[in-house]
């Protein structure tokens, strides 16, 4: 057995047996953050605190939610809203994070492309905060069904059914995941336990991934500077602050992050109070009805660009091209093929290109929203190709372009 | 000795696979549609009451079923259901895009998904927009007047082979 001293207290009683200080070494006070970042990079702790909030909101709100479509709809209408002391408050932060959280994370994400934070090194931080991207999709999806609203059910109905596009097996495979030949009970039952069981664990084990494969590559920085992190941090313990180009996670950096949290707070509780409704579809105040669809459907507005690609074509060439959308950005480190890693400003080409990326999915949002008649098509087919085109095609080239100019 | 430790792996790993697949045909029998409600999945509807030109919309396995009589100035289709001596369109209402539920509107003789702008002839045949293929027809036999939907007759076997030919 190992040896153990008499602890000469609380402290050291933890250390001894799970080397706590070592553990807030390598987690805090030693972990080193380059001191050339913007307020881009808060976005990440911003994350954290959302998650947090959802995890916290969301454990009050199953007290009472009853995932059955007899009592859904009234659990949470009536018995959440108007009875349980502050359920409204519980529902309305849940529901607004939930929408706010996408934000959020598009800007992290576009932070990461237009800073080339995607590359060399840090693949494995781009690809699983990707695998994250896809959970919190599934996550929210199968969050907003659980109202049994008019919009959770169509919505639930129009998604089972994107499965019967694939060959051979898709009817048989919408009738298993369903659990009924409808959108029934048996699917509220299972979105449930995907919604608050299955997904949020895979989901902590991806942000703990997420973080770990931090440690290696570090943190990008704004001018992307490569920086020998053992050398600046030296530098930094014996005293040379000014010096060092990093600065410690805890206790210096943190407080810049804790002051964007407190600004988000700000932007976030002010939706709370006042616009709560921005995330709340009015549809979904109806209760779900098998025999009457909606005259317009569309889903929250952070799935609206990948929606329209599905909408821009014919039925089979719209599914491949969703799906394709779906997992485009996953390869993003690999489609990138320059290994200049500067902002995109420093790169030309490679600027233009980000913000005709930008533009193209706004244009995409604000027409996936808008109904598939006349004019509105032909700017989806459009939008919809451009997109594809500018990750499948133009991005390669540019940067292969890049890699001969060298 | 290393003959020996392989060996325990491969049992290892064998004995792993075989309990692997048993546990993925349980769990995928889980996620199965229950037998109440594979057993709640016929409806008898009479067809008698309906007039010509008239839409009736009755629920079978949680899907809405379009049953149109024809009128004499509707066109024909070899996918029509022959009942006594009207002709009827069956099928199931549920738009072959994404699965909203079309409208008929009856001035115009066609259904019309608000969704994607999907339209469908009084046939059930996709006309424009988006739908890849006619409304479905839902497996049904006939009983005089009576129409049995979830079971195969003889006319559903006819009529399916008459599908995909214009």
């Amino acid at each position: 057995m190992a040896h153990f001293e008499k602890s000469n207290g609380i402290v050291d009683w933890l250390d001894q047996r799970l080397a706590i200080k070592k553990f807030m070494q390598v987690m805090m006070t030693q972990y080193w953050i380059p001191k050339k970042i913007n307020f881009l990079w808060a976005m990440g702790v911003i994350l954290l605190t959302m998650f947090a909030i959802l995890f916290i909101t969301g454990l009050l709100l199953v007290m009472y939610y009853k995932p059955d479509v007899a009592l859904a709809f009234d659990s949470v209408n009536k018995t959440i809203m108007q009875e349980v002391e502050y359920g409204w408050l519980w529902r309305h932060m849940h529901g607004v994070a939930a929408s706010v959280v996408f934000l959020v994370m598009y800007i992290h994400l576009l932070t990461g492309i237009y800073y080339g934070s995607y590359k060399k090194g840090r693949e494995i931080i781009w690809i699983s905060g990707m695998v994250l991207f896809v959970l919190f999709s599934a996550e929210a999806f199968s969050g907003y069904m659980l109202p049994w609203g008019q919009m959770s059910y169509w919505a639930a109905m129009v998604i089972t059914n994107l499965f019967g596009g694939i060959p051979f097996i898709g009817p048989e495979l919408v009738e298993w995941i369903r659990g009924d030949y409808a959108v029934g009970d048996a699917t509220l039952n299972r979105f449930f336990m995907l919604h608050v069981c299955l997904l949020p664990i895979v989901v902590i084990a991806f942000v703990a991934i997420h973080f770990y494969a931090l440690r290696f590559p570090h943190v990008n920085n704004e001018i992307a500077e490569e920086i020998d992190f053992d050398l600046e941090a030296e530098k930094y313990l014996a005293g040379k602050k000014k010096e060092a180009k990093v600065i410690s996670f805890w206790p210096d950096f943190l407080c810049k992050d804790i002051f964007y949290v407190c600004l988000f707070m700000i932007f976030y509780f002010y939706l709370v109070c006042f616009h709560y409704d921005f995330a709340m579809d009015p549809i979904n105040f109806e209760p779900a009805n098998a025999l009457k669809t909606p005259p317009h459907i569309y889903p929250e507005w952070y799935f609206l660009w990948s929606y329209e690609i599905l909408r821009g074509f014919s039925y089979e060439v719209g599914l491949a091209c969703f799906g394709i959308a779906q997992v485009i950005f996953f390869v993003l480190p690999f489609l990138d093929r320059s290994n200049v890693v500067a902002p995109a400003h420093k790169r030309g080409a490679f600027f233009v290109w980000f913000w005709l990326l930008v533009i193209d999915m706004i244009v995409l949002t604000i027409y996936g929203k808008l109904p598939p008649v006349g004019i509105n098509n032909t700017i989806a087919t459009i939008a919809s190709v451009t997109f594809l085109a500018l990750l499948i095609v133009v991005l390669p080239v540019i940067t292969l372009m890049e890699r001969k100019a060298k | 000795m290393a003959s020996r430790r392989s060996f325990m792996g491969f049992t290892l790993g064998a004995a792993a696979a075989v309990g692997g697949v048993f546990t993925l045909v349980g769990m995928k029998k889980t996620w199965d549609p229950l037998p109440s409600v594979k057993a709640a999945g016929f409806t008898t509807v009479d067809l008698s009451p309906l007039a010509d030109g008239e839409l009736r919309t009755v629920e079978w396995r949680k899907k809405p079923i379009f049953i149109l009589k024809k009128s004499s100035d509707m066109e024909q289709s070899n996918t029509d259901i022959i009942a006594g001596d009207a002709r009827y369109t069956v099928v199931i209402g549920l738009c072959t895009h994404l699965g909203c539920i079309p409208a008929y509107h009856s001035a115009d003789k066609e259904f019309v998904c608000a969704c994607h702008g999907g339209k469908f002839n009084v046939s059930g045949k996709n006309m424009s927009g988006p739908p890849p293929k006619p409304l479905e027809i839902p497996p049904f036999s006939i009983d005089g007047t009576k129409l049995v939907l979830g079971e195969v007759g003889k006319e559903y076997e006819e009529i399916m082979k008459n599908v995909g030919k214009a």
